[in-house]
């Protein structure tokens, strides 16, 4: 049974279609890309998802459960989690405080009064830094860090909340393609525990994680299967090649 | 999914503790300064009874200014309808005196902090708790609103007096004891206010206070981590409703008097200067910025040159203030770093 299923999702922002009847299906366990031109949706889908746009119409099934119409919390209680495509890490906390925010969001409000998680939760965030290379800037703010940085510390963000479902609005965008491939690196180890829906102009970086592909244009969705079908596809290939 | 190692945990949390500290904290000494100053106050002003009112006064609306800053300073709710739930709190605990001859301390307290309470409460489930956040503006407006329509409504209504207010409040007892306007009643405003402080910095310190620290920096990011946001700002709207009830009541007493103009948006507006002048989200400043206040307000107002102008003079002053120091007279000495506060425990935290 598939994870997500999302059924005739359409949103218009005025006059402008961004989602035209959209139908995907992402598999427990899997790493599934959503490429496509400029425009053609993808962090839109992402948002209807999330949570942070409501679809005009369709419906979107989460983990067995209707979460067309839940807001954001009700979806990250739910076990979604979404990284922003422009980094929204908050910058006058440190780095160690921003992930121990979204460490213990699990957590109860006398617990959250008492500080009752505050050392347990001491040695996960340790980890979540030390695995994103962020330990030894734990103490600076995190509005200090470089833009690499910041995408990294809201990936380790959005994985501390242990999601079913995390979902990645560019995670390169803006890097080198040294920390490209280190963001590839640091991306591949949460498979067992995770699945991933990724939005990512970069195609090679796509091609190398992901494990399924839809692609989008113009608010619909062009084409999905796995990597290899879809870069043969000719519909897929004249799109990108006309249009990209 | 936590993959790394134990030894890699030991082995960076040795590098942060090697590491100095991010900033020196200030805001113990000025908080041990106050604390000192405040004991100190009325053996010196022993002589002058009319200074030891106006310091007890200062105690009081030190109250109201932690009530702004609970909702402001550390959540980033804009309120300008805090004199609301202290007027409102003062006249109920006056009303009780007067209808049912009654003013213990155990029992009158506690009313006018669950009155403040609970019409906080109320007006965050109509302005905070909507399936849509709301904007700043709409519950500055809301609360604006709600300070303006009481103040209209008592002011009209003979039962509580109408415009004359409510005078001759019956003083505060314990058992047979009656606190009168004096030392006494300063020591037990300041026994309130230290009691409200601790509670306000032990909230501001805990994991609640990261949140609400999130939340005054990006409440959507928040609510994508699964926080019920609107639901914590209820809450802390309601907490700081109930502080302000507090010093309503206590402002009623120590005056003898409760009118219109306490719950009204002159003195709602006058908790943002106290907040904003004091540097607000550091608890410690609101209250040096009603001392300040109110200390310059009494001393230009009886001085003969600046008689007809004092208030005048006092509006350049805090005109001043909030246009070349923004983050308030505290912000001369604490860093952002500091005010913001440090939750985890590498480095140094609180």
């Amino acid at each position: 049974m598939a994870l997500l299923e999302i059924r005739g999702v359409s949103k218009t922002f005025r006059t402008l279609r961004a989602l035209d009847g959209v139908d995907v299906e992402v598999e427990a366990g899997s790493f599934h890309g959503l490429i496509g031109p400029n425009g053609s949706g993808k962090s839109t889908l992402l948002k209807a998802i999330a949570g942070a746009h409501f679809a005009d119409s369709g419906t979107i099934v989460f983990d067995g459960r209707d979460i067309t119409r839940a807001t954001p919390y009700e979806r990250a209680r739910a076990g979604l989690s979404l990284k922003f495509q422009i980094t929204a890490v908050l910058p006058e906390l440190s780095v160690y405080d921003n992930v121990l925010l979204a460490t213990q969001s699990n957590g109860r409000l006398p617990s959250l009064l008492m500080s009752a998680s505050r050392r347990t939760l001491d040695d996960e965030v340790e980890a979540l830094l030390e695995r994103f290379r962020l330990i030894d800037r734990a103490d600076d703010l995190a509005g200090e860090l470089s833009h690499g940085q910041q995408q990294w510390l809201e990936i380790a963000m959005a994985l501390a909340l242990r999601p079913k479902l995390l979902l990645l609005d560019e995670p390169t965008g803006g890097m080198s393609p040294e920390e490209r491939h280190v963001t590839g690196k640091l991306i591949e180890p949460i498979k067992p525990d995770c699945t991933l829906i990724i939005v990512e102009h970069d195609l090679h970086f796509i091609r190398d994680i992901c494990d399924r592909l839809t692609v989008l244009d113009q608010g619909k969705v062009l084409d999905q299967g796995d990597v290899e079908t879809i870069q043969r596809s000719p519909k897929v290939q004249q799109v990108f090649t006309t249009r990209v | 999914m936590l993959s790394a190692t134990e030894t890699d945990v030991a082995a960076s949390r040795e590098r942060g503790a090697a590491r100095p500290p991010m900033f020196r904290a200030m805001l113990p000494y000025v908080e041990l300064g106050a604390l000192v100053a405040a004991l100190v106050v009325p053996f010196a002003l022993a002589e002058r009874t009319d200074l030891v009112t106006l310091a007890t006064n200062v105690l009081i609306l030190s109250l109201l200014a932690i009530s702004f800053d609970l909702c402001w300073g550390l959540s980033g709710i804009m309120s300008f309808g805090q004199a609301l739930f202290f007027g409102v709190a003062g006249y109920a605990i006056a009303l009780v005196g007067r209808d049912l001859e009654f003013s213990e301390i155990w029992a009158t307290l506690p009313l006018a902090m669950l009155v403040g309470l609970l019409l906080a409460g109320l007006f965050a489930s109509f302005l905070l708790l909507g399936r849509k956040p709301p904007t700043s503006i709409f519950v500055a407006l809301g609360t604006l609103t709600g300070s303006y329509a009481a103040e209209r409504l008592v002011s009209g209504w003979q039962y509580v007096g109408a415009g004359n207010g409510l005078s001759s409040v019956k003083l505060l007892k314990l058992g047979s004891y009656e606190f009168v306007e004096g030392t006494a009643f300063y020591f037990l405003a300041l026994v309130v206010l230290v009691a409200v402080y601790l509670g306000a910095r032990f909230l501001k310190s805990s994991q609640l206070g990261l949140v609400l620290a999130g939340m005054r920096q990006n409440e959507e990011r928040l609510a994508f981590f699964g926080y019920r946001v609107q639901l914590f700002k209820a809450l802390v709207f309601s907490l700081a409703g109930m502080v302000a009830g507090l010093g309503g009541a206590l402002y009623s007493y120590h005056q003898g008097f409760i009118g219109p103009g306490n719950m009204g948006p002159g003195l709602s507006t006058t908790a943002v200067l106290y907040c904003l002048l004091g540097g607000s989200g550091t608890l410690i400043g609101p209250i040096l910025g009603t001392a300040t206040v109110e200390v310059l307000s009494y001393v230009l107002s009886d001085v003969d040159a600046i008689k007809p102008i004092w208030p005048v003079i006092l509006g350049i002053v805090l005109l001043a203030v909030v246009m070349f120091q923004p983050k308030g007279i505290l912000g001369l000495v604490v860093s952002d770093r500091e005010r913001i506060g440090s939750y985890g425990r590498r480095g140094q935290r609180r």
